[in-house]
């Protein structure tokens, strides 16, 4: 016997004790997918045949099948399932799962379950219990296909259940290997002249794309236009002729109602339709019938990634077959409610969309399409006189056509929905799994995101501008050179080692780290960013806060820049109207004004009169004992120390200047990271200094000194050591070593985008002025990178990840989660001299 | 990092018999966190000055000691190494402990009597007014003098240093003048390299017992001694005042803050009293802090489901302790919950509430933020009430030690004038279709209204 069960289903094993359910269930499904009631109870009292746990074990049972179904798999529930109460439940969670329920009878002669249950020594039914589940099986197998069941196949012999075949059909919606491309064209009400228009527009011959492509259509073909015959003509051959897919809409069913001689009122241009298709042929009017009558509620292509329905559907109902999903993608999320043009409500369920398919849908007529989280709404009003629209998939491009006339009058005015992107707590709270196109599934520890949060909240600046925060950077190995703690060969051999034939050398500025995302104008922050407090542009830190309190210096340093892009020409060379730039901004003081006077300069200065002091002390004692080894030793000793305090000094001062103009600050770019449509990764570090070089010096921005160096050139090694020795002896932080491609990997792994490696007197401030002295660089030197390193990837595939989703037109959820993780793993206690 | 004691008087070089040490054979000590050297920059028979020198190494401040497990408690630039701090106290203690009990042997009588001693104290941190070097030192019998300095010369702007090298000189006995060292340089410096526990009461009163119960500074030294933990220094008050009269030095020291408490408590009665009026009976507490209304709103059989929410995990463990979730029964939890939400997120748990509180929230948001904050509250979370508080700019001006523009926490991004809060709510209530009333909340002036504003926004359904 054939058994054709939907892919995804709830199957009901049904049968009295002994009719060998478990046996058929091992033998024709995974043993995963098999839930059986014995089973459960053992689970939970250790005894499967203990009936007292009845009401446990079941309730273990139907969490674990609402988990089966709620992950798209399938739940064969082997229990008696004799009693209409305990089918009811399974009922209900299809119900609730949005998927059929099937029924397999297992209807064996009564004598041999007893003799198969007698024959058993570990359970002791009585006769009496079998006899009365045989009762209650016969008086339910009539039942079955009433209650609900979608299919019931009953088996009546031993020979039935030994020659069954089981065949598992995938639901009709599931086009999963249908991955296109495709032309998905919205709502056409009748509009056929409109229709040929565009499909000649977008290369259809005769219903035919010489590429092979094929057209979507997203239902309501008919009312209130005035070629409704003409456009199901046509949409019927391509659809029959396997040039196109259709689903349904509420006005095509509505249409089917009324042909299969339902009683509907004809209103909404029904009217229209229904005149024009009864002039037809009786074939004709057959031929639609059945054509309406086959279309489905949605389909699920290229592997999952795009959904089409008519009016929408939310990611829990996608590949899901049930009367509430239908509902859902012929009318919307409708609350049964009426606004006050008579029509129903549709709440705005694309706003909460998080799903990872592309939804393409119409429906609902708006000015123009409508993008909002990874949904497209394509309904452009062409019957109300506005535009029929068609996005191609994969490209997301989107063609239009104007109406040749307005064909109806809307019952509410068109108008712009908001483009809703409110961030959900749910986008960002607990455990996240992360993937970016440079490292799979990055971890978001729970307790990072809790501690990011607070972050975001509280002095982050609007999640809209947010685009990219920038990685942390490691040191290079710990030196192995006396006297040094980081010196360049390290850097070198790292990139050597992983097989880097180029690296390039830049100065490493000391202030702060800066990201800048400017626009031309109010108008783009506006339509790019979804800003609309007026401001066109902003600077932010390495946490995602305003980089100044004074918002006046911001907008005047931003005007400077916009300026001075204008004049050099980069908005048109770029063909871009905004720029997403990281820097360096100096001074140093401008930002650490508070750490240089409560930390930096009080330990230089109780350091200088301290140890003044104490040499005093012990040269006058030398002066009264004569020669004496402690005071000598001492006195050598603090002289030492009376040095490093000094360099200490000297050191941070150097990075430290009064800014009263604007011309005071010095801003270094380093990396173009994004402009319209174009992240920068794919050009090298060289490309990024020549570009910054040549659009953006001036007396503010500045270019940064860099040497690139040969790592098979012993003489360009020992050049670029040499260059990082000057650097560092007048006063340069020291220098970053990047692999010469922006991204650089060796086979599958992604290397370090860049090192630090800091001067021997810029270390000062970060490990204290005698870190050199004596003993203490050796003890410094027992350091660990690990942590700091697989940080700095994963922060810098995040970083990149965040950037290129931004670029692609993501949502906004799916870009802050990126830059929210790049936050959330700066939490993460790592030692910040690092 | 560097003390100096002088002794001028007849066999000056006596000194060395006093502390114990000998003035011709320089000698080092070890210590916790690094060395400690005696030496003798002057010995003459008129004059003899001993030197205790600090070496404090600053690896093992940042790292913990060689070897060590954990980390150590500072950072790596840091002033401890170059400054007087409790590290100077501690060594005192180790290398002069014999002379700070007063025992001489010998020269018992010497050690008995009143000295001409000064004693220099390189580096100290002086944190706050220097004015009290003369206050605290002066009635100890000592002739103060200090020397200060600016902290970058070549940054003259940023200001004078907080150190000083001290001097003071006096008629003292040796062993008060240690102890008096001993105890103040921490009292002056306040950063402690030691937890201030119950033990340090006792050590307090044991070294200050012959001059400390008496000073006209006692609550100032003891407040900073015991590093203003509150508990720890009402108990050594206690003790202090046995034999005293009255303890009213430490109340003025607190009547300020008075106020500041009154307001707190008049707010959140008013925020109840307002609850309780509209009949709400699921209440959620938005940005909840340490959770002092959640603690009053428990008590009213009223509401059935307090909910409190809050950005700051810590501020949610402190309110966990202050209401005392972890061992509450099953219906208080079942009542009362506290999760960690924020303000500018959209979020299914704050469904479902009769009335939310926003008291002294929004503040804290930039300006930018409150489009998020008023869609997330008044667009989703669309509870039938809000109440809303916020401080009254206008009122300010009475408070003396704010100057204009000044706004009262650091953390506050604006402070609202009545007519600024109530456009905002005024508008806020429009759009999202809710009808607003304002009232006044603390003591109300003429001209500048009362401290603090607040807004109930009612659903208009």
């Amino acid at each position: 016997m054939r058994i054709e069960i939907p892919e995804l289903a709830v199957v009901a094993l049904v049968g009295v004790s002994g009719s060998g359910k478990s046996t058929f269930a091992n033998k024709y499904f995974k043993p995963t997918e098999v839930l059986s009631s014995d089973y459960f109870r053992a689970l939970v009292s250790d005894d499967e045949n203990n009936q007292l746990v009845t009401a446990q074990a079941f309730d273990a049972l139907y969490y674990i099948a609402q988990k089966r179904l709620e992950l798209g798999n399938l739940a064969v529930i082997d229990a008696t399932n004799v009693q209409k109460e305990a089918r009811a439940n399974l009922l209900k969670l299809a119900k609730q799962q949005d998927c059929h329920a099937v029924a397999i009878v297992l209807n064996v002669p009564e004598n041999i379950c007893k003799e198969r249950n007698e024959a058993r020594t570990d359970r002791n039914f009585s006769g009496k219990v079998i006899y009365r589940q045989g009762e209650q099986l016969r008086r339910s197998i009539k039942r079955l296909q009433k209650e609900g069941f979608r299919y019931v196949y009953v088996l009546k012999s031993e020979d039935d259940i030994a020659n069954v075949e089981i065949i598992r059909k995938p639901l009709w919606n599931n086009k999963k290997d249908v991955t296109g491309a495709f032309d998905i064209i919205g709502d056409i009400h009748g509009c056929y002249d409109e229709l040929c228009a565009l499909l000649e527009k977008l290369g259809y011959v005769n219903g035919v794309h010489p590429d092979g492509r094929r057209v979507v259509f997203l239902g309501d073909l008919c009312d209130r236009g005035t070629k409704n015959v003409e456009v199901l003509r046509l949409v019927m051959d391509m659809v029959q002729a396997g040039n196109a897919y259709c689903v349904a809409g509420n006005h095509d069913a509505k249409l089917f109602k009324k042909l299969k001689g339902s009683n509907v009122t004809l209103t909404h241009g029904l009217d229209i339709t229904v005149e024009q298709v009864y002039n037809q042929s009786e074939e004709f009017i057959n031929e639609t019938k059945k054509f309406l009558d086959g279309l489905v509620s949605h389909y699920v292509f290229d592997s999952g990634k795009l959904v089409v329905s008519h009016a929408g559907i939310i990611e829990k109902y996608q590949g899901r077959a049930s009367g509430r999903v239908r509902d859902f993608c012929l009318y919307g999320d409708t609350t049964g409610e009426t606004d006050e043009y008579g029509l129903p409500v549709r709440l705005p369920w694309a706003n909460d969309y998080r799903g990872r398919a592309t939804v393409v849908y119409g429906h609902t007529p708006c000015p123009d399409v409508q993008i909002v989280n990874n949904t497209f709404c394509i309904d452009t009003g062409c019957v109300f006189g506005g535009k029929l629209t068609a996005l191609r998939y994969p490209e997301k491009n989107i063609m239009q056509v104007d109406a040749l006339a307005q064909y109806c009058v809307p019952a509410k005015p068109i108008a712009l929905s908001i483009n809703d992107d409110m961030l959900n707590i749910d986008d960002v709270l607990g455990q996240k799994y992360l993937n970016t196109a440079l490292r799979k599934s990055i971890k978001i520890n729970s307790e990072n995101s809790a501690a990011a949060l607070e972050i975001m909240s509280r002095f982050a600046a609007d999640p809209h501008w947010l685009i990219y925060l920038p990685p942390t950077m490691s040191p290079c190995e710990t030196g192995k050179l006396a006297h040094y703690l980081e010196y360049p060969s390290e850097a070198f051999d790292y990139y050597k080692n992983k097989g880097i034939a180029k690296v390039i050398c830049q100065q490493k500025h000391m202030g702060s780290r800066g990201v800048i995302v400017l626009c031309k104008d109010r108008e783009t922050a506006e339509k790019r960013f979804k800003i609309n407090d007026g401001s066109f542009g902003i600077i932010y830190t390495r946490t995602g806060r305003q980089f100044f309190d004074d918002a006046k210096k911001e907008t005047a340093l931003l005007v400077h820049l916009q300026n001075l892009l204008y004049a050099s020409g980069f908005w048109d060379a770029f063909s871009t109207d905004w720029l997403c730039l990281d820097c360096e901004i100096m001074p140093w003081s401008a930002k650490a004004q508070k750490l240089l006077e409560e930390q930096y300069a009080p330990v230089g200065c109780a350091g200088k009169h301290g140890i003044s002091a104490a040499i005093d002390a012990i040269s006058k004692s030398m002066e009264q004992l004569g020669e004496n080894a402690l005071l000598s030793e001492l006195q050598e000793r603090y002289q030492g120390r009376a040095d490093a305090i000094s360099r200490y000094t000297t050191a941070y001062r150097g990075y430290c200047w009064d800014v009263k103009h604007l011309d005071d600050y010095k801003i270094a770019p380093f990396h173009i990271m994004a402009t319209e449509g174009n992240t920068w990764f794919g050009e090298s570090h060289a490309w990024h200094m020549e570009t910054i070089a040549k659009y953006m010096t001036d007396s503010i921005f500045i270019a940064t000194s860099n040497l690139i160096v040969d790592l098979h050139d012993a003489n360009s090694i020992t050049t670029g050591i040499k260059w990082w020795e000057e650097l560092t002896t007048f006063g340069s932080e020291g220098m970053v070593v990047k692999p010469y491609d922006f991204i650089a990997k060796k086979g599958m792994e992604l290397l370090q985008p860049a090192m630090k490696c800091r001067g021997k007197e810029y270390l000062r401030i970060i490990y204290g002025a005698e870190y050199a002295y004596g003993e203490n660089l050796e003890r410094l030197k027992k350091r660990s990178l690990t942590k700091k390193r697989s940080m700095a990837l994963s922060e810098f595939a995040l970083g990149v990840e965040s950037l290129e989703r931004f670029v692609r037109n993501e949502p906004l959820y799916r870009v802050h989660e990126c830059v929210f993780g790049v936050l959330a793993m700066e939490s993460e206690p790592v030692d910040p001299r690092l | 990092m560097l003390l100096t004691i002088t002794y001028t008087g007849e066999n000056a070089s006596d000194l060395g018999y006093l502390l114990f040490k000998n003035p011709n054979r320089p000698q080092t000590f070890e210590l916790n966190h690094g060395k400690a050297y005696v030496f003798y920059p002057e010995i003459s028979a008129e004059r003899t000055t001993a030197a205790l020198l600090l070496d404090i190494n600053p690896i093992d401040l940042a790292r913990g000691k060689e070897g060590a497990t954990s980390g150590g408690l500072f950072e790596y630039v840091n002033d401890r190494p170059y400054v007087s701090s409790s590290f100077m106290s501690t060594a005192i203690s180790r290398v002069y402990g014999t002379a700070m009990t007063g025992r001489a042997d010998a020269h018992q009588a010497l050690s008995d009597s009143p000295l001409e001693l000064s004693a220099t104290i390189t580096m100290m941190p002086c944190r706050g007014e220097q004015g009290k070097l003369n206050s605290v030192f002066e009635p100890l019998g000592y002739d103060v003098k200090y020397e200060t300095f600016v902290s970058d010369e070549n940054f003259p702007q940023w200001g004078e240093s907080k150190y000083v090298n001290l001097t003071i000189s006096g008629k003292v006995r040796l062993r008060d003048l240690l102890k008096h060292i001993y105890v103040l340089i921490p009292v002056f410096d306040r950063h402690k390299h030691y937890w201030v526990g119950a033990d340090e009461v006792d050590k307090l009163l044991r070294i200050g017992e012959d001059w400390l119960p008496n000073h006209p500074e006692r609550t100032y030294i003891t407040g900073r001694y015991l590093n203003r933990r509150k508990s720890l220094v009402s108990i050594a008050f206690e003790r202090l005042t046995e034999t005293d009269t009255t303890s009213s030095d430490i109340l003025s020291e607190t009547e300020e803050k008075e106020a500041v408490k009154n307001l707190n408590t008049q707010r959140l009665n008013s925020v109840i009293a307002t609850l309780k009026n509209c009949g709400a009976k699921k209440i959620i507490d938005l940005g909840c802090g340490e959770g002092r209304l959640i603690k009053q709103l428990v008590k009213d059989r009223q509401f059935t489901q307090i909910t409190g929410v809050d950005v700051s995990h810590v501020a949610l463990k402190r309110a966990n302790e202050r209401l005392k979730l972890e061992r509450a029964s099953e219906s208080m939890l079942e009542r009362v919950n506290l999760f960690q939400g924020s303000l500018t997120y959209k979020d299914a748990r704050f469904n479902g509430f009769d009335a939310a509180c926003v008291i002294e929230v929004i503040e804290h948001l930039d300006i930018p933020r409150l489009v998020a904050f008023e869609r997330m509250l008044f667009e989703f979370a669309k509870p039938p009430v809000v109440v809303l508080t916020t401080p009254n700019r206008e009122y300010n001006t009475n408070y003396a030690n704010l100057h204009e523009d000044d706004v009262r926490h650091s953390d506050h991004r604006f402070e609202w004038t009545r007519a600024e809060f109530q456009n905002w709510a005024n508008k806020t209530a429009d759009k999202f279709g809710y009808k607003v009333k304002f009232s006044d909340i603390g003591e109300a002036s003429e001209i500048h209204g009362a401290p603090t504003q607040m807004g109930v926004f009612t659903l208009c359904v």
